[in-house]
């Protein structure tokens, strides 16, 4: 196994073990290159209750009907994804109180090609800020578990939503050939 | 077969009255935001209705949300054509989880009543019916009239996923919703058993 492999093995495990441990039993997702090893791990974990929708705001919504109804629920999506989010943030999830678990697989840095990606990074965190979102970006996977265990557990507590930016440094992100 | 060119033009609050006076066993509704959610408001609170005040387009996916967490409980999302126009996309994500106990209902006037009454695309060539059958829910109709209407509607609550469309005036909404978000949600919580 290569190296690349075995961080990719260790990360998406750490994070269905989390989601696991917290209950969070729905995860709802647009796809992601970085993120199919995580998101084929849930599909193929019966404990949860995995699908793919057609845009992420159409996610936060699932995920904040599923919290009212007392299920918790993540949604996970890349940066680009993030973008079309805000107003599901501002006038639902943020003033409604809901503990939207929110994965964001981070693109458009640390080596990636796609100007539209790199400039739609540079609006995230500001965004996230803006509407006091509690954000934690992980870059390495001996951290991993520790702040999602703490995070999803002080995000029910409070009633907030939570985004966990994962890094390239923790998943490898998406490999291009020079 | 479409019966939206037939259809008659009916009024949200006078459907929405009908609709919540089927309503037995504790169903859960979700209001569109705008005047969709004024006429639940205005046809009588129940605390397992949730009044959406933003996030325009998410009756539908929250309504999936609420029916997958609790698959007992019939859901009923409430939404507007303008509204349904903007996230299409949950129509095919509906069918494709197939919740049997989710009814989506689309008030269609073909405007954007509350921002000034400009026509929407159902005014003119989009069959908001004709969209969801062709998302996958196979169980789709237009209601012809009220009596239909709420033949549909008691039909839906047997078994979904279902989407009624009804042809509606251009009344706005009676009544205002109250706009405390924290209180709406929380009070949804406790209508559904989720808070004790």
């Amino acid at each position: 196994m290569t190296d690349s492999e075995t961080r990719a093995v260790s990360w998406h495990d750490t994070v269905l073990k989390s989601l696991k441990a917290n209950e969070v039993k729905l995860a709802v997702y647009v796809p992601d290159r970085v993120l199919t090893p995580l998101i084929a791990s849930l599909h193929a974990d019966p404990f949860f209750t995995c699908f793919a929708c057609t845009r992420e705001e159409e996610a936060l919504g699932i995920v904040a009907g599923a919290w009212m109804g007392g299920l918790r629920g993540a949604v996970l999506m890349q940066t680009s994804g993030f973008a079309t989010i805000p107003n599901a943030l501002a006038s639902l999830v943020v003033p409604s109180q809901i503990p939207a678990l929110i994965f964001v697989s981070e693109r458009g840095t640390l080596g990636e090609f796609n100007l539209g990606q790199a400039m739609v990074l540079k609006c995230m965190r500001p965004v996230l800020d803006a509407l006091a979102v509690d954000h934690h970006t992980i870059t390495r996977g001996d951290e991993l578990g520790f702040v999602l265990d703490r995070s999803i557990k002080q995000a029910v507590a409070i009633q907030a939503p939570v985004v966990f930016i994962l890094s390239p440094l923790l998943t490898g992100g998406k490999v291009f050939v020079a | 077969m479409t019966t939206a060119h037939n259809a008659k033009v009916m009024n949200r609050f006078e459907l929405t009255k009908r609709l919540v006076g089927k309503l037995k066993h504790e169903e859960a509704v979700i209001g569109g935001i705008g005047n969709t959610n004024f006429d639940l408001w205005s046809a009588g609170r129940r605390p397992q209705n949730f009044y959406m005040l933003g996030s325009m387009g998410l009756a539908i996916p929250i309504a999936l949300g609420v029916a997958i967490a609790q698959p007992k409980r019939n859901v009923v999302a409430l939404e507007g054509d303008g509204s349904l126009l903007m996230q299409l996309g949950c129509l095919a994500t509906v069918a494709q989880q197939a919740p049997k106990n989710l009814t989506i209902v689309v008030w269609d006037n073909g405007i954007y009543q509350i921002t000034g009454g400009q026509k929407t695309a159902s005014a003119s060539v989009a069959d908001l019916v004709a969209i969801a059958r062709g998302s996958g829910i196979g169980k789709s109709a237009w209601a012809a009239d009220e009596d239909e209407f709420e033949r549909l509607f008691e039909d839906a609550l047997k078994g979904g996923p279902s989407l009624i469309a009804a042809r509606i005036d251009d009344k706005p909404g009676v009544g205002a919703t109250d706009r405390d978000p924290v209180q709406i949600r929380e009070r949804f919580m406790h209508g559904l058993g989720v808070r004790k």
